[in-house]
Formats: structure tokens, C-alpha cells, sequence
């Protein structure tokens, strides 16, 4: 199905995999970063039952203890293995919670805009003409200006709350993904594998769709993961700065952003565990995505 | 005449991952000064690794791991790389393949002629050297050198860089120029006059040129001498016109066939059977008897050393077909 | 070079022109624009006489073109904080947000290019291996995290540094600055390298992928040939080739420094136009943020400017088709 010699092609289910996996295990490094972002995804899945107690259960939490340093217990011997946090929670609990919306979030405000980015790249790429022009200067334009500043503009108009987040997460990342997903369909546009399916009077959707996606997808895969990495941290600093989700939906930027009052007294444990949690996930995110674009790159490939 | 450089059993190899390659394994000849020696062999050959190993100028993994450079009564390849430094740009000079890619695209034709003589002559004045730079330029054949000094790379044609190469390299007056292919990027009608013009400048100014080419017909109008190298060693050398005339390992003349003259003209040119061996892995024996007409059971088991055949030609064969024997 | 700087300026207009209009419309179309350009505390009769004078009840294309108006005159609209014209507001605190991405931006470029080309001529050396796993880490860690290990660090447990504020400034040559007074300079260390942390990444890895790059070019072989010192390789037929996506990249990411500097001085405090956006949209104090984001359009679109101008000074190749 592919007509792509120079580029490495992973079509066949089992093989395809099984090459996958032995390219990818070139780099133990990669290999570790895949497996501790398992561990943290496992976690983020599964918070409600892996955590120590429900932070967000008022019956559980106790006034009384909080800021309590790491390892301490209180009077009723609930351990607390990070501490607890000005109202009291235990840290723990709170960091995986927060995961989860870290994660939650960057995952759909990645897969929408990878999904409107490519659609608006493979069908610039695909049809041409003015339509092409046009929105590749918007994506130009857009791309100009850092990430923090169109999400500012964003936030600045729609206010804050969760699906204002999720929106400007995306509108700030599609464009990323429609310049890929351009890039790659305007090399497959011209193979002969395309010129069959025109030949055969195939619908354009069709042919976007079934014929020139398909092999698109390792560069958006490349990009998806590193820009789903940078969106968590989008996410993270937008909360920090009381831009983003609200108290309500408290994802590892508002727990360090809590913890940062605390901080000049000396508590520490407050932002800077929920930090190392956020720095592991994106650097685990950065390290696969990296070994992932090595693999895909037909420049570096022996 | 005492020859000027003297490489003796000079090998370089490259320690990659896939294994050691003998890009060069056991190469000895001589230039004497004033002498214009072609080194001839298809890519990958070694001959350019050869004129690199002369120049301390190997890129890793590659190593000169075994031999001596003699230049001048010093070895090369015992030099430290300050003491190397100075030898190379000032009494050996190289001009590469490509005039598209040597010269630095961001800077102007008069800085990097002018460093290269304060690299050498630190008491020289700024003035003083681009005076040398600009008369150069106009040795190798380039008009209005004045205003072509300060020109850019990028405004000049492929011919006229490789002619600003040339004077680079001749600015220092070296006793030895390493010519790696300097006419193969070049139209046919330039490369012509490259050929004639080096020639000449080599005769007036006595420098001795190796020339590296995989062009027999090149060599052919330039060389005093031709060395023919085939994967890592050279297998034949002598005076260019007894080679012409009586060339005798297999490979040589399979080169020669392969040489468009007018005494073959209406016969299809021959072409040289099969492919080179992979460096990697070379057979035992000679490396040449997978597509050699002449090869035995002999030729495979055991490596030919090359021998004394006459005065100064050499060749590396058991088979030196019957009556092309002196 | 002439008709080249006119053709580049005219497609900056044209971008600020458009990006005017996003401004525009996602402030005055998007949320409401009385909530937006009226005090809250303002009662009904008021909102209607604002309304009104505001050109509210006009056509959009005739609201746009009043807005671009006044945007030329340098009337954003009146702060409802501080109840000073925005643009003042913001031109106030201009210089602190430049000094500060300034010293960021030199620290990225002083330490970042050496290390990258470090990095790019021993790949495998250890130092090369420590200096790329830095970078991977530089490139990860949130910018307002770091710059709160900062303060745990050097300001709460060591006590070496102060945390908040710009310190002591003075003034030279019409530039007030901290960067004139030690006090001041104390003050700015954590913040610009906070700021900087991130550019230094991308500087090392932009340096290293170009050294490896251009190492493998024949003219740096040829440099070598003509028996030039390897510090001369380096620093002249090296450097020059590297420097034109460094300084592409640098001009961009000068503007991106303006952007994050955000972050920054919300975690330093640190008393320029990026803490008063911020500010301004926790309070709802619109007009300074439109005003903000105009003035940063005009500062992006100069930028790619002057980067594109630079370019071309740079690199004679394209010089050279600028003027033909």
C-alpha cells in the first residue's frame, strides 16, 4: 500500500510492529521514558483508586492538618508521604488528581487540534490554489507569535474556565499540525498510489482520507507527542498564572501555583512536588517524541 | 632525483561500527619535486583517503594506523598537529572536488585568500598579502582580480572557483599540490583548460602535483607517472605512456578498454565485469578475482604482493597475461 | 537593498493589518464589548451614553475603522484601574520588560552558543552528553517553576539573592536600568536566567545542529587544508555559518522572551508591562489588555522585520538577490 521506498513504513500489523518496537528500543533512554509515562498514565486512569484518600472529599480532609511536612502522620495515623497542602490534603492524593486533569486536558486539546490541524493541512495540500495560500499565511502568521501570547489573546476574550482552556489549548496548537500534516500530504499528493485513486474517479474525501492520511500519520505522530508535552506545560503555567481551569478542576499548575504562598515560610513540598510530577511527564512526553522523530527522520536513517 | 614525498606502506582505517574498513592498506610510491603523478581508481578506491592521510587531514573514525609519510626528509605522519599545520596550506597544498562546496559562501574571496598567508607568515602586512593574493588570481587566469577579491563565492561560475582553489592553494608557492578530482565537477570545455593551465603552472613554478582522478584519459594528458589503486591497494604503477601503450594488471586494462578512443571507434566500449567488493569484506586472496578473466584457483586463496616488472613499473598480479610480459 | 527593505516592511503592514483585526474582533465580537470597554460599576444610563459614544450602535467595518483611528492617534482607551490612558500604562513599564528580556537574551547567546558548538565538534565526549541532557531538561521544565526552585533556593534557603522587584536603577545615557547599579543587578540575576533557561536550550541545540552541519561542509575541510588554526576554523569559517539561523532564531525568540516574560514577572514580581497584562486580565481591566496586545502585534512585526533586514546583511547570497 505504501509507495514510499525512502520512507520507513510500518503497514504490516504484526511485523510492522514487532520493527516498530526494535527501532524504537534503539535508545534504552526512550525505552525508561516510555515506561515511566505508562506508569503515570496508569496512575492518571486510575486516580481515584490508586491515591491514598480523595483530596476533594471535605469529609476526609481536615483543616487541622494541614501543611504538614513529608512523611508525617496525623492523630487519626493517616500517613503522609509528600505532606499536605494549606487546607490540609495530602499532597499524594492531590498530585495524582491533578495528573489527571494535566493529562486529560493536554490529551483532548492535542487530539481536536491534531484533528482540525490535519484536516485543514492534508485538504490545503490536497485541493490547492487559493484556499492553500490563505490558510497556510494564517498558519504562518500564527506560528510568528509564541504559543503563551495567542493563548493570552485567547483567554483575554473567552475568560476563564475548563473549555475556554481546552479552546485556546487547541486553537494555539492546530496550527503545528496542519503545517506537518501539508508538508507530508504535498509529497505523497504527487506518488502514484494517489494518481491510481484519481484514476479511478475515487471522491476527494476519499482520497484525503483513506490514500494520503494514512501515510501522513508519522509526522503528526512526531508532532503530536511533542506538542502534547508543551501543552500540558501550556496548561500548567496558564493555571499557575490563575488564567486557566478553575479551583475546581485542579490540575498539577494550580497545585504548584497553591503551594507557591507557602513557599517563602519554607514549606516547600507544596509546589515543588506537584513541579517533579509535571517535569516527569513532560520530559518522559519529550524523550519518546524525540526517539520517535529520529525514527521517522529518512535523513538519519541508516 | 630525490623524490619529495615517499609514502611507505601507509595504512588508513576506518574503525566503524559495521567493522574496520581498509580504506587504504599498504600504499607506497614516490613524487619526485617538479613530478605530476595521477593516482587512478573508481571510488572508493582509497585514493582520496590517500591524499588525505598526506594532508593529517582524516576525519574519524578513519586513523593512519600503520606506514610513514616521508615529505622532505620528515615524516608526516610522526608530526605533531601544530607542526602539521604548518606544512599544510604552505609547502603541500590541496584543491578538492567540488569548487561549489570549498569555498566558505559567507566570506569573501580576499579573506580567505588572505588567512591563508597569515596563517603562514605572521610578520606579512594585511596590504602586502592581498598585493600576493590579487597577482595570484591573476596567474590562474582570472581578469580584473582587483575588484574580483572582493566578490563573494556565489558570484562567480564553477570554473572560475575552481581556478580561485587553484590560486589558493599556489599562494604559498608549495612543493606538492593535492589535486583530489578538481576537474570532474567542471563542463568538459573548462575542464580542458583547468588541465592545461595546472600543467603549466606546475612546470614554470617546479611544484610537484598528485593528481587523484578515476578519469584514465585525464590522467593521460597531464601525468608523468600513473599509480592505478583498487580497493585499498595500488596493483599497478609506472610511466604514464608504458602504461597507455602496456597496460598490464587485469584491472588497468580493463579501464583502458573502457576509454572511448578513435581505434575503437564502431566497437561497443568494453565495460569492466561485476562490481567493486564491498571494503568491508574483502575476499582472501586477490581482491580483484571476482571479475578478473584471468583468475585462478591461486588468485583466491593467496594475496599478490606487487612486483618489480621493470625499471619503475610495479604490478600486483600472479597472471601478467602472456605476451604483454617484458 | 532599498526596494528589498519597501517590499518586507509592506508585508509587515499587512500583518499587523490583519492581526489589528483579530485584536479587534476577538475583543469587541467575541465577548461583549460593553462588558469589555465599560466599568463594570457603571449604571444603565451611563453604559448607554458610553455606548453610544463608543460608536457601539455603528456598523462593525465603521467600528473597526474608528479603532484603527484612535489606535494611530495612540488613544487605546483609559485604564479602569488606574484610570491613566493604557498605552501610558504600558510604555511606563516597557523598559523594565526590555531590560530584562535583554540580559535573558544575552545569557542565552553568551553561554548558548559555545556550549552548542561544543557539543556539535565532540558530540561524544561527556561534557557534550551532560550539555545535551541539560538542554532536554531546559527545554522541559515550565518557566514559572524553575523560577520558583529559584527563589526556594538561592533567595529563601540560601539568602544570596533577592526574589521581588528591579532593585536599585540609574541612569546613563538616557537608559535608566538596573544593569547600571549592583543592588540592581542582584535583583535582575534570577529573573533573566529564570527567563533565559529555555532560549538556552534551543540556542545549544540550534548551535550544535548547525556545527554538525556545517563541520561536514568541504569548505571547512578546505579551511583545514589551508593550514588555518582550528581556533580560526572555528571562530571565523564556523561561526559565520551558524550564526545565520542563530540570528534568525535569536530575533524571534527576542519577541518570544517579551511573550514568556509574563510568567516570569509574575514569579519575580518584577514591576514591567508583562505582570500588568496579567494583572490586568485577572481584573478585567480591558483596554489594557487590548492595549498590550496591539503593542506587542507592533513589536512582533517590527522584529521579523529588523530579523529579515539582518538576514540579508548576514548572508550575501540573499543580499545579493535583494538588489537585482
Amino acid at each position: 500500500m505504501s509507495a514510499s521506498a525512502n520512507k520507513q513504513s510500518y503497514d504490516l500489523p504484526a511485523a510492522g510492529l514487532r520493527k516498530f518496537w526494535l527501532d524504537f528500543s534503539e535508545s534504552p533512554t526512550a525505552v525508561i521514558a516510555l515506561f515511566v509515562f505508562l506508569i503515570i498514565l496508569f496512575i492518571a486512569i486510575f486516580a481515584p483508586w490508586v491515591s491514598p484518600s480523595n483530596p476533594y472529599d471535605l469529609t476526609s480532609v481536615d483543616i487541622m492538618n494541614s501543611r504538614l511536612p513529608p512523611g508525617s502522620e496525623d492523630f487519626s495515623g493517616n500517613y503522609y508521604l509528600l505532606g499536605t497542602d494549606g487546607a490540609g490534603r495530602d499532597m499524594l492524593s492531590a498530585i495524582f488528581y491533578g495528573l489527571r486533569v494535566s493529562l486529560g486536558v493536554g490529551a483532548l486539546s492535542g487530539l481536536v487540534a491534531l484533528i482540525l490541524g490535519a484536516s485543514v493541512g492534508l485538504s490545503a495540500a490536497y485541493f490547492g490554489g487559493r484556499f492553500e495560500t490563505i490558510m497556510m499565511r494564517i498558519v504562518d502568521i500564527q506560528l510568528s507569535f509564541p504559543s503563551i501570547l495567542m493563548a493570552l489573546i485567547i483567554l483575554a476574550a473567552f475568560g476563564k474556565g475548563v473549555e475556554k482552556t481546552i479552546i485556546a489549548l487547541i486553537l494555539v496548537q492546530w496550527a503545528y499540525y496542519a503545517r506537518a500534516a501539508r508538508a507530508s500530504a504535498l509529497v505523497e499528493k504527487n506518488k502514484e498510489y494517489v494518481e491510481a485513486a484519481k484514476c479511478l474517479a475515487l471522491g476527494d474525501k476519499r482520497i484525503i482520507l483513506s490514500h494520503i492520511a494514512p501515510n501522513c500519520m508519522a509526522p503528526l505522530i512526531v508532532v503530536g507527542t511533542l506538542q502534547t508535552a508543551h501543552a500540558i506545560s501550556l496548561e500548567a503555567t496558564l493555571s499557575f498564572l490563575g488564567l486557566g481551569l478553575p479551583i475546581t478542576e485542579p490540575s498539577l499548575g494550580l497545585l504548584i501555583g497553591n503551594g507557591f504562598e507557602y513557599m517563602y515560610s519554607g514549606d516547600f513540598w507544596i509546589s515543588i512536588f506537584p513541579g517533579i510530577a509535571l517535569l516527569i511527564t513532560i520530559v518522559s512526553i519529550n524523550l519518546v517524541g524525540d526517539q520517535l522523530r529520529d525514527m521517522f527522520n529518512p535523513r538519519l536513517q541508516k | 632525483m630525490e623524490p619529495i614525498l615517499k609514502i611507505n606502506n601507509l595504512q588508513t582505517h576506518f574503525f566503524t561500527k559495521a567493522g574496520i574498513l581498509k580504506a587504504v592498506d599498504g600504499v607506497s610510491f614516490e613524487i619526485a619535486a617538479g613530478e605530476i603523478v595521477g593516482l587512478v581508481g573508481e571510488s572508493g578506491s582509497g585514493k582520496s583517503i590517500t591524499g588525505f592521510s598526506v594532508m593529517g587531514l582524516v576525519d574519524p573514525p578513519g586513523k593512519i594506523i600503520d606506514g610513514n609519510i616521508n615529505f622532505k626528509g620528515k615524516d608526516l605522519s610522526a608530526l605533531s598537529n601544530d607542526q602539521m599545520q604548518n606544512i599544510r596550506g604552505n609547502r603541500i597544498a590541496m584543491i578538492f572536488q567540488d569548487p561549489m562546496m570549498t569555498l566558505n559562501p559567507v566570506l569573501r574571496i580576499e579573506t580567505q585568500m588572505i588567512e591563508a598567508i597569515q596563517a603562514h607568515d605572521g610578520s606579512i602586512s594585511r596590504e602586502d598579502a592581498r598585493i600576493r593574493s590579487r597577482d595570484t588570481l591573476g596567474l590562474v587566469g582570472i581578469s580584473s582580480p582587483d575588484e574580483r577579491l572582493r566578490a563573494y563565492p556565489h558570484q562567480f561560475s564553477g570554473g572560475m572557483r575552481q581556478r580561485v582553489s587553484i590560486a589558493i592553494a599556489m599562494l604559498n608557492r608549495p612543493d606538492l599540490i593535492i589535486a583530489d578530482e578538481p576537474t570532474t565537477a567542471l563542463d568538459v570545455t573548462i575542464q580542458g583548460q583547468v588541465i592545461s593551465e595546472m600543467q603549466k603552472l606546475c612546470r614554470e613554478t617546479q611544484t610537484a602535483l598528485l593528481w587523484i582522478t578515476h578519469d584514465l584519459a585525464v590522467v593521460a594528458g597531464i601525468a608523468d607517472r600513473v599509480c592505478v589503486m583498487y580497493a585499498g591497494r595500488i596493483v599497478e604503477q609506472g610511466l604514464v605512456a608504458d602504461i597507455i601503450a602496456n597496460p598490464m594488471h587485469p584491472y588497468t586494462q580493463g579501464l583502458m578498454g573502457s576509454v572511448p578512443s578513435q581505434n575503437q571507434r564502431g566497437k561497443p566500449l568494453q565495460q569492466i565485469d561485476g562490481m567493486v567488493p564491498s571494503m568491508l569484506n574483502l575476499p582472501v586472496g586477490c581482491a580483484f578475482q571476482n571479475r578478473c578473466n584471468y583468475a585462478n584457483e591461486k588468485c583466491s586463496n593467496i594475496q599478490p604482493d606487487i612486483t618489480q616488472v621493470a625499471d619503475g613499473r610495479q604490478v600486483r598480479c600472479f597472471n601478467i597475461p602472456v605476451g604483454q610480459r617484458l | 537593498m532599498t526596494a528589498f527593505i519597501l517590499r518586507r516592511s509592506l508585508q509587515s503592514i499587512v500583518v499587523l493589518f490583519i492581526m489589528s483585526l483579530i485584536v479587534f474582533v476577538g475583543v469587541n465580537l467575541v465577548g461583549d464589548p460593553v462588558d469589555m470597554l465599560i466599568n463594570p460599576e457603571a449604571d444603565q444610563a451611563e453604559i448607554d451614553r458610553v455606548i453610544r459614544d463608543l460608536g457601539l450602535d455603528r456598523p462593525v467595518s465603521e467600528q473597526y475603522w474608528y479603532f484603527v483611528l484612535n489606535a494611530f492617534q495612540g488613544d487605546l482607551g483609559r485604564s479602569f484601574i488606574f484610570g491613566e490612558p493604557a498605552l501610558k500604562l504600558i510604555v511606563q513599564r516597557m523598559p523594565a520588560t526590555m531590560e530584562l528580556a535583554l540580559v535573558s537574551l544575552l545569557m542565552a547567546v553568551v553561554f548558548g552558543i559555545p556550549l552548542g558548538i561544543y557539543a556539535g565538534l565532540k558530540p561524544n565526549s561527556k561534557f557534550s552528553k551532560t550539555i545535551m541532557a541539560g538542554s532536554i531538561l531546559g527545554f522541559s521544565m515550565p518557566t514559572f517553576w524553575v523560577g520558583i526552585i529559584l527563589i526556594m533556593f538561592f533567595s529563601v534557603h540560601l539568602g544570596w539573592l533577592p526574589s521581588t522587584g528591579r532593585g536599585d536603577v540609574a541612569t546613563y545615557f538616557g537608559v535608566t536600568s538596573s544593569a547600571f547599579t549592583l543592588d540592581g543587578l542582584s535583583h535582575i540575576f534570577l529573573p533573566a536566567f529564570n527567563l533565559a533557561l529555555f532560549k538556552l536550550s534551543s540556542v545549544i541545540r540550534l548551535a550544535r545542529a548547525g556545527t554538525r552541519e556545517v563541520i561536514l561542509q568541504d569548505y571547512i575541510k578546505f579551511a583545514r587544508a589551508k593550514g588555518l588554526a582550528e581556533s580560526r576554523v572555528v571562530r571565523i569559517h564556523l561561526l559565520k555559518n551558524i550564526m545565520i539561523p542563530v540570528i534568525t532564531i535569536i530575533g524571534l525568540e527576542f519577541g518570544s522572551l517579551i511573550a514568556f516574560s509574563t510568567v516570569t514577572e509574575t514569579v519575580f514580581a518584577w514591576p514591567g508591562m508583562g505582570k500588568l497584562i496579567i494583572d490586568s486580565i485577572y481584573n478585567l481591566d480591558r483596554p489594557v489588555v487590548v492595549a498590550y496586545l496591539m503593542i506587542i502585534v507592533v513589536i512582533f512585526v517590527m522584529l521579523n522585520l529588523i530579523v529579515d533586514i539582518l538576514y540579508s546583511v548576514l548572508d550575501p547570497r540573499v543580499r545579493i538577490k535583494g538588489v537585482s
